[in-house]
């Protein structure tokens, strides 16, 4: 067996481990961490198919960014995954079934002979850098789509502050004890007017 | 690196560019601007909606033009279904100014600059010539409306359909990128147009082709909302606040269509009879489920969903028609069949949401179809408006839906399918029934309350010119045929 093989199998072994740890651990800490040693080990088949960049910065932004933040999300919000899970058993069965037959037809058409996508020669030059070759891209080729995804991250700002901004220190919680101090009696009863209602 | 660069022609993405900027600076003026009614964001977008329209008709120049290294494509088609665009969207702003500033939760700049996102969303759709275009367009799209129908965040319900929405809309953006990462990997090539003119060498790969086609179809269909993949769209109708209903149900649509010619008749042409077949399916099932479901709604937005649904399978016929095994006869003739149901049904469903949103005061939102009993008494010119785009919808003459109707069941008929006509008529007369309970209940029932349905001047007059155009462009629909075919004839 070639080097290369052997490590790719290495690899792709942790991966499927790593994903199917991240559904079935109970602890959601675990479950992300399991994700982590996902993305880890894609980085490192995407390095062996010369795409450097492209496995570091799924390293760097996915383990060391996203998924640092949902950590702390899950830690923080610490959600109640029994709760989540009911129904799982009840679901199990059609579920398993229509998964499993979708597993056997994509098996069937892209395991066997239909596909023969001819390998590809390598499009960059060795001796050129992969970083260097898709900024250029970015900035040249897919210049436009660029500029769009820079918009979407835009609405996405937008769209947090809309969803969770609610007016200013006006609404905080944090309680001013200059206006405790102060506070009279009429300020916290109101002596309403009201016809007597009779059935 | 560069040295084979050529800086891009910007002048055909102009109405883009003007429209982002003009977005981004909406959204600080209205942050610093003392204006609680939020009048400014409104006239501003009012205005840029405008300025797209004019730059757009006056940059627009016959034939097809590629540009951003063919990412991007510019042709009448594109022209036409942009200014519908645009036009859509000066009245849903109108049609929601009254309900927003009755509810001042939600009366936000921010609404302004999220529907022209959304709005810029369907314009680089309408114009793509990328998979990677088409997706970052429909994104931009999603995410938009998405945040929009959350707007009304103390709502459980609105909340609730966001949530159903921002979901089923990821895992449909899930599938149409695993589709379209397959035909790369069969084609070698993300541009449309090259995927067409490489089908010849990659025929061997034919099996994965129609792999990646199914995928790439569910995800269209999830986003078209069409059976089997509807679910959401009664959900985020309902939940929707009323204007991001309406601007859900209207504009997208047109952005829907042009997906729909530049991904499954521009560059998948030759895979068509296995769309076809994918897509008569659909179109059975969404105006037997969509017509069926609807009669048993006692909400008019969740009536209105079901019906989008229905409407959404009857415009699929004219799309499905268009070239019959390899014959592209009638492929002018449905195709432009298929554009007008589209700028019919946006017409309609303006309509039909601008009386809702008419009669939706401060507490009260008119949704349920209860709400509508004895609209005759209380306001006739208005009831006569929703009369005659319930009729529309339902498909009754003279008006603009039964043309729509007509002339996609005619281009069926050409190709021989006669079934499929007989099956489209079939539907459609069970649909009338819910349209025409409307009329019943405005009509023929006593009214709840007897105050008069009080508007401003403008939406008055909006909605008078809509509900006239429903009847007036339904005696002259040349007017709209002649502009379709002429924009398909020359982007084809």
């Amino acid at each position: 067996m070639e080097f290369q093989t052997a490590v790719f199998l290495f690899l792709a072994a942790i991966l499927i481990y790593a994903a199917l740890r991240v559904i079935t651990a109970r602890n959601p800490v675990t479950a992300v961490l399991h994700l982590m040693l996902a993305f880890f080990t894609t980085g490192g088949i995407w390095l062996m198919m010369q795409a450097e960049f492209l496995g570091i910065a799924l390293i760097v932004v996915y383990v060391g960014a996203v998924m640092v933040l949902f950590l702390f999300v899950v830690m923080m919000l610490d959600p109640n995954f029994d709760q989540l899970r009911q129904g799982f058993w009840r679901y199990l069965p059609l579920g398993a079934m229509l998964g499993l037959v979708m597993v056997l037809e994509m098996g069937l058409v892209l395991g066997s002979k239909y596909f023969q996508v001819p390998l590809s020669e390598a499009v960059v030059e060795p001796g050129i850098s992969n970083t260097r070759e898709l900024g250029a891209l970015l900035v040249t080729d897919y210049v436009f789509p660029f500029e769009l995804a820079a918009v979407i991250l835009l609405v996405g700002m937008v769209a947090a502050v809309v969803l969770t901004f609610r007016g200013g220190p006006k609404r905080s919680r944090v309680p001013n004890p200059s206006t405790q101090l102060y506070v009279k009696a009429k300020d916290r009863v109101r002596v309403l007017q009201m016809p007597v209602e009779k059935d | 690196m560069f040295e084979n660069f050529v800086i891009p022609d910007f002048l055909p993405a102009a109405p883009e560019m003007f429209l982002a900027i003009m977005a981004m600076t909406i959204l600080m003026i209205d942050l610093f601007a003392k204006d609680a009614r939020h009048s400014i964001a409104f006239w501003l977008a009012q205005l840029t909606l405008l300025g797209c329209a004019f730059i757009q008709v006056y940059t627009s120049t016959p034939g097809v033009v590629y540009t951003f290294s063919n990412t991007f494509v510019d042709d009448s088609l594109g022209d036409l279904l942009k200014i519908f665009v645009y036009l859509t969207m000066i009245v849903v702003f109108f049609y929601s100014r009254t309900y927003l500033s009755d509810r001042p939760d939600m009366n936000k700049g921010e609404y302004y600059v999220l529907a022209l996102m959304a709005t810029l969303g369907m314009l680089v759709m309408i114009s793509a010539n990328n998979f990677i275009t088409v997706y970052v367009g429909l994104e931009l799209l999603s995410l938009s409306l998405y945040a929009l129908v959350a707007m009304n965040r103390d709502s459980v319900q609105a909340t609730e359909a966001a949530m159903k929405y921002f979901v089923l809309g990821a895992l449909a953006s899930g599938l149409l990128l695993y589709g379209m990462s397959m035909i790369y990997g069969a084609t070698g090539s993300l541009e449309i147009t090259e995927i067409a003119q490489s089908f010849g060498a990659a025929e061997g790969n034919r099996t994965v082709l129609v792999f990646g086609l199914v995928f790439m179809v569910s995800g269209l269909a999830f986003k078209l909302g069409l059976v089997p993949f509807h679910m959401w769209i009664p959900d985020v109708y309902h939940g929707a606040p009323t204007p991001v209903t309406l601007l859900i149900g209207s504009a997208p649509k047109f952005a829907a269509f042009a997906l729909i010619m530049r991904l499954l008749v521009s560059g998948l042409l030759p895979l068509a009879q296995d769309w076809q077949g994918m897509l008569v399916i659909m179109a059975v099932l969404s105006m037997a489920i969509g017509n069926l479901a609807a009669i048993a709604q006692s909400n008019i937005k969740r009536m209105l969903a079901y019906s989008a649904i229905s409407h959404m399978g009857f415009m699929l016929l004219g799309i499905v028609t268009g070239v019959v095994s390899g014959d592209p006869r009638y492929a002018l003739n449905a195709y432009s069949s298929a554009m007008f149901y589209v700028i019919a049904y946006v017409l309609m469903t303006l309509g039909a949401f601008g009386v809702i949103l008419l009669m939706a005061r401060a507490g009260f939102e008119a949704e349920e179809l209860s709400d509508y009993k004895g609209l005759n008494k209380r306001s006739p010119w208005f009831a006569f408006i929703m009369l005659m785009v319930m009729f529309s919808m339902a498909g009754v003459p003279p008006f603009i839906g039964f043309f729509a109707k007509f002339s996609v069941l005619q281009a069926v008929v050409a190709t021989g399918e006669i079934w499929l006509a007989v099956v489209a008529v079939i539907f459609s007369l069970i649909g009338a029934f819910y349209y025409l309970r409307v009329v019943k209940l405005m009509y023929f029932d006593k009214p709840e309350t007897e105050t008069p349905i009080e508007a401003g001047i403008h939406v008055r007059l909006l909605l008078s010119a809509n509900g006239l155009a429903v009847a007036v462009l339904g005696i002259f629909p040349q007017v709209i045929m002649t502009l379709c075919a002429y924009a398909l004839l020359t982007s084809f």
